[in-house]
């Protein structure tokens, strides 16, 4: 075997990512509370973590949320994508400054940033705070996914639909909506992943009455005493795995 | 143009300009006008407006709390380049067939919780964890090694979440890298080093530099890995602010650490920026 060193260095690298969730994975068929030692597989964490109504709420809440979120972070964000690249107008340097430093300000700054906004416009806090806060740190991202796949756009395609009187609107619908799918698409499930990942910013603009699922990890994990979070993690990351494989086929299978 | 309707035109920059000024250039606004007002317990923030803020900073604790924040987000991106970058080029330089199959081993994580992640990491550091065990069962250490609540935990914690931030910028950078230059530079007679740091480290210079960035700006903030791996000690820059909203609810002393923090950080970006960019014209 050559190159040994260098092998070793990768598979020491992926032993540090996969080996605490592995651990994590096994842990969650143990049949004990608080031991290490192994006493028995057991299914009973999960039976646990299934009858945990709060949780499925929870789930629920961060589904409807991930979802409106990202779909309507997709419409802003694609026609800022497409008013950059088809428009001069005035600010437009500005607006893409804008959106870069949206991209780079930290979390935490959005978060206090919004809490004090919404507590200025007495907006109560729960699902509508936490929906314009998703939004809001989604769209820079739907901007910047769409932007990349939209300047390999050939333009004598608009001047030829223009020469032959199409207005701007069918312009959009026939010839800019189909080209831009994939690229909306890929924009729709970043802003997903990040709405369904979100703990920070969340933890600053949720309300009592609308618990989503990441601030119901972080505090099942911050009491930290039950298995039943071991299920839950080797649930969400079986799901994850599954979510990757499934878009890396569909993936593949175009040419 | 003979015929342009301007409908669709306003409405998209209408959407987006009412959506960016209504909720990202007015609340940061907010936060600086925050700063610069007084609070009591009645109300979270009223007048008189006052400096207090922004003097009470200079105290040496929150002076510590800036230092070490940025200490430790500094270490954590230069462990994640130093561990990052060699797995990178490995990676990227691989003509194995299961090449795609590792970037995706790399990805996996990367699209995991954070949060579960860190969880895991308890779960290995803490006393009776696996380390530990492992360690006490090979006969390195006689008693439980208390990892958990320092900040080495903290670190490796950091670390463990942000190295896939670093290496798919580097991945991405090295795989566009011109094998030309480099056989080029080896037929001139540079030796490997030379090479490397004549060709193939300014080359590389732009996913350093957006590798450290996505892995320095979340290190200073993501609160929850030192709340969690860090014990009550390691108190951050990001736990201080979250402290200041939601627990001690002093809001204009927590907007003024924000505002000092958005400052330091901007201009770090500004410097950072001006001298990769100086490197580039270097090399041209």
């Amino acid at each position: 075997m050559k190159n040994w060193p260098m092998k070793s260095y990768l598979t020491g690298i992926y032993l540090f990512f996969y080996i605490p969730i592995l651990v994590l994975i096994i842990y969650s068929f143990n049949n004990a509370q608080y031991s290490l030692v192994w006493h028995g597989f057991s299914f009973r964490w999960y039976q646990e973590l299934f009858s945990d109504n709060d949780l499925w709420i929870s789930v629920m809440h961060s589904l409807v949320l991930g979802v409106s979120a990202a779909t309507i972070a997709m419409c802003i964000g694609g026609l800022t994508a497409i008013s950059l690249f088809r428009y001069q107008f005035f600010g437009r340097q500005l607006l893409q400054g804008l959106i870069f430093i949206l991209i780079l300000s930290p979390d935490i700054v959005m978060g206090i940033a919004l809490l004090i906004l919404f507590s200025m416009i007495q907006l109560q806090l729960g699902f509508w705070s936490l929906l314009l806060a998703h939004i809001t740190f989604c769209i820079p991202f739907v901007v910047v996914t769409v932007s990349s796949r939209i300047v390999s756009f050939d333009e004598y395609i608009f001047e030829a639909a223009k020469d032959l009187g199409a207005k701007d609107m069918i312009i959009m619908t026939r010839i800019i909506l189909p080209l831009l799918w994939p690229a909306l698409f890929a924009g729709w499930l970043m802003s997903f992943t990040l709405s369904i990942d979100d703990v920070i910013i969340s933890y600053f603009v949720a309300g009592p009455d609308f618990e989503i699922l990441p601030l119901k990890i972080y505090s099942m994990v911050r009491l930290g005493v039950k298995p039943e979070i071991n299920a839950l993690c080797t649930v969400t990351f079986g799901l994850t795995l599954l979510l990757i494989i499934l878009s890396q086929l569909v993936l593949r299978k175009k040419p | 143009m003979k015929h342009h309707d301007a409908g669709l035109k306003i409405f998209s920059l209408g959407v987006i300009w009412l959506w960016l000024i209504v909720f990202a250039l007015l609340p940061f606004c907010l936060v600086t006008l925050a700063s610069f007002v007084s609070h009591d317990n009645a109300h979270l923030l009223m007048l008189p407006a006052t400096l207090q803020n922004y003097l009470q900073l200079n105290n040496s604790i929150y002076v510590k709390i800036f230092k070490q924040s940025f200490y430790i987000a500094g270490m954590c991106t230069l462990i994640c380049l130093l561990l990052g970058y060699p797995f990178a080029y490995a990676i990227a330089r691989m003509k194995s067939r299961y090449k795609s199959l590792l970037i995706l081993f790399i990805i996996i994580p990367f699209w995991t919780s954070s949060l579960i992640r860190t969880y895991s990491m308890i779960t290995m550091l803490k006393p009776k964890g696996i380390i530990s065990s492992i360690l006490m069962w090979t006969g390195v250490i006689s008693k439980p090694l208390p990892l958990l609540f320092t900040d080495t935990a903290v670190m490796i914690g950091l670390v463990y979440n942000l190295l896939p931030f670093m290496i798919l910028p580097l991945l991405t950078n090295i795989e566009r890298l011109d094998n030309r230059l480099i056989d080029a530079a080896r037929d001139l007679g540079a030796n490997r080093l030379t090479t490397f740091r004549k060709i193939i480290l300014p080359l590389t210079m732009p996913g350093i530099m957006s590798g450290s960035i996505l892995v320095f700006l979340p290190a200073m903030t993501i609160f929850y890995i030192p709340d969690l791996l860090g014990g009550s000690k390691s108190i951050l820059l990001g736990n201080l602010i979250q402290n200041q909203f939601l627990i001690a609810q002093n809001w204009p002393l927590g907007s003024a650490i924000s505002v000092v923090f958005t400052l330091l950080l901007g201009i770090l970006l500004l410097i950072y920026w001006r001298s990769s960019r100086k490197d580039t014209q270097d090399l041209l």
